[in-house]
């Protein structure tokens, strides 16, 4: 059984009020933080935890903060974000709505660290009850003095407001959520300037992702050290994983870095194996951005070590054989699964998300729609895989913002891996309306359903 | 694209305005558009969509031009340019939602409601769509009903039809 850092108290009943949250000994980091440590020596600590961005990027959190700048008479800004979009990714919804005080919790001392008095906390439209949740827990904290004017007599006064998105993937990518904290579409902008010179109102500011900001709490509770002392690497503490897809038990895990990934599926601690005593086809680890794996390199490397649950295992043989960590959205493919409709429906994710700005998203992600959907359904030609390809290859790194080769990763992996099933549909256009193609030959071995 | 022809003139009421202006002070001064999504999310829960009218008196509220209500309401899926049903039920439909079968039930509500997506039930009931990932990839398929957003997760063809009546009685029950 791993350590709990951030759901280890996620069963008490009444861990959503604020009264229970406190028993359980929150709001220590903010007695800590505001009254024996300096806004410089909290960042110092999240450096020493070597926490990474939890949002999917995985950026150093305390790098970020350090970048943040400091101009006289300039307001500086946090805005969470939790945006949550992902396709395959739950977390931050789960800690929301079962431990939102955590949340508030690492945000007054985030806020704290950078030097900002109004803070934001930037939730998509669609989780309405979560933005009521996280309301009231504010207005909790607020009553009980650890929020708003003159915090616990120290004189660092801070607002946190939660603001609603309408419906748009973009705005997670933190320029776009940005823009649309400002009242406008969710347009990225161009970098630089990076947020941390330029960005709310034009101020100085930090986006943090849901998970990261409530991590800053345990690291502030126990110091940056204990908190490195968890996981593997350069693939520090906990980190929630949410599993979805054709597992036994989906639902949001909080691991420590480093649990492999045979583990992760096939344990019953985590995943407890693919559901309905099908078989492993592939995995999508960490969103619907990042390449999908076949069942052989899943549990293993191309080298033929065991797959763990960091970011650098995930990532071990690049695109060629590798995937992402991620935002921690575990999606798990049973053999009945159809390669090429799930990266049709994927693809059709990004073009319907596109914001438009860039020609080779707003247009490439459509070409690829319609190809796949064409392949799909029976009408595709061998020349069609090769002009997917082509298309996804001109898209990535050739946009503003990260949408496009979030959109070209999924259709270059799936080739990469599955161009077998691809060719199945164009050699086979009935039999491909009629049935799957099952487990791609090489997606050995197998390992049984645990009986 | 915005509906010039179902235009609905409205008057925001007194209690509305009251709490636009709690969202606007949570902003720094001169940066009130910041409140433009939150409004329209307020706007269409009182009156089920936004007519151009009510954007109109939005942008004459935030001291800001129609074009920047308009911009950012044809951007953002969750705002309804058109009338719907008074129940829309949105079904996630991307790809992990389709690996425990969203799509069945998208064409299971479909075929019970007896209107295509996008359409609105002869009683002005129900309308369905298809949207994208709504964050809840373990306990699909979902359906997410507003103004308050309620989830249903882990749908059956069974609790579809559960749910419908249950709509429908409550609607009955209002009339």
């Amino acid at each position: 059984m791993g350590r709990k850092l951030l759901l280890e108290h996620i069963n008490e009943p009444g861990i959503q009020t604020f009264d229970v949250y406190r028993q359980k000994g929150g709001y220590r980091a903010v007695e800590k933080a505001l009254k024996s440590m300096s806004p410089d020596d909290v960042v110092e600590e999240v450096k020493k935890s070597g926490l990474r961005g939890r949002g999917g990027a995985g950026f150093p959190t305390g790098m970020k903060w350090s970048f943040l700048a400091k101009p006289e008479g300039v307001p500086r800004y946090l805005v969470c974000n939790g945006d949550e979009s992902e396709p395959g990714t739950f977390k931050d919804r789960y800690l929301m709505t079962h431990i939102p005080h955590a949340l508030i919790e690492g945000m007054i001392v985030s806020s704290y660290a950078l030097g900002a008095n109004t803070s934001y906390i930037y939730v998509r439209g669609e989780m309405m009850p979560q933005i009521r949740i996280l309301e009231r827990a504010i207005a909790e904290t607020k009553a009980a003095g650890l929020l708003g004017k003159n915090i616990l007599g120290t004189g660092y006064d801070l607002e946190i407001y939660v603001q609603p998105g309408g419906g748009a993937y973009i705005c997670g990518e933190e320029t776009a959520l940005l823009e649309s904290l400002e009242g406008k579409r969710g347009n990225p902008r161009i970098k630089p300037p990076f947020p941390a010179v330029a960005g709310l109102y034009g101020c100085p500011t930090v986006v943090n992702n849901v998970e990261s900001i409530a991590s800053v709490v345990p690291i502030i509770n126990d110091g940056g050290e204990e908190y490195a002392k968890i996981g593997i690497e350069r693939s520090t503490g906990t980190k929630l994983i949410s599993a979805g897809g054709n597992v036994k038990n989906p639902g949001v895990y909080e691991i420590e870095l480093g649990v492999p990934v045979e583990e992760f599926i096939y344990s019953d601690e985590y995943c407890g194996g693919i559901a309905n005593g099908k078989r492993l086809k592939a995995l999508v680890a960490g969103g619907s951005s990042v390449p999908i794996l076949p069942a052989n390199l899943i549990s293993k490397t191309i080298n033929g070590d065991a797959r763990l649950m960091t970011y650098e295992s995930l990532a071990d043989g690049g695109f060629q054989t590798g995937t992402m960590m991620g935002s921690g959205g575990f999606i798990v493919f049973d053999e009945d699964q159809c390669i090429v409709r799930n990266t049709w429906n994927f693809t059709r994710f990004y073009h319907h998300e596109s914001c438009g700005q860039c020609s080779p998203c707003r247009e490439g992600t459509g070409w690829m729609e319609k190809v796949l959907y064409k392949i799909e359904h029976g009408q595709g030609s061998i020349a069609d895989i090769d002009l997917l390809w082509d298309i996804q290859r001109k898209i990535e790194g050739n946009t503003i913002c990260p949408l496009g080769d979030a959109a070209a990763w999924p259709v270059a992996a799936a080739i990469r891996h599955f161009r077998d099933e691809f060719e199945w549909h164009v050699l086979h256009p009935e039999e491909s309306q009629s049935r799957n193609y099952g487990l791609a030959h090489y997606a050995d071995p197998i390992k049984p359903v645990a009986q | 694209m915005l509906s010039i022809q179902e235009n609905q003139p409205v008057e925001f009421s007194a209690a509305l305005l009251e709490q636009f202006g709690e969202i606007v002070a949570r902003y720094p001064e001169n940066q009130q558009k910041s409140a433009l999504l939150p409004i329209l999310h307020l706007v269409q829960a009182e009156y089920g969509w936004l007519s151009t009218d009510s954007m109109d008196k939005v942008a004459a509220y935030l001291h800001i031009q129609a074009i920047e209500v308009y911009e950012v309401a044809t951007f953002y899926t969750m705002y309804f340019l058109k009338p719907q049903g008074k129940y829309m039920l949105e079904v996630c439909r991307t790809g992990p939602c389709c690996l425990v079968g969203a799509e069945k039930i998208m064409q299971h509500i479909e075929n019970r409601l007896g209107v295509k997506e996008g359409e609105i039930t002869a009683d002005g009931l129900f309308s369905w769509r298809g949207v994208e990932c709504m964050a809840a990839c373990g306990y699909g398929p979902v359906l997410q009903i507003g103004p308050e957003y309620t989830f249903y997760e882990n749908l059956t063809e069974k609790s579809v039809d559960e749910l419908i009546d249950t709509l429908r009685d409550k609607a009955k029950q209002q009339a």
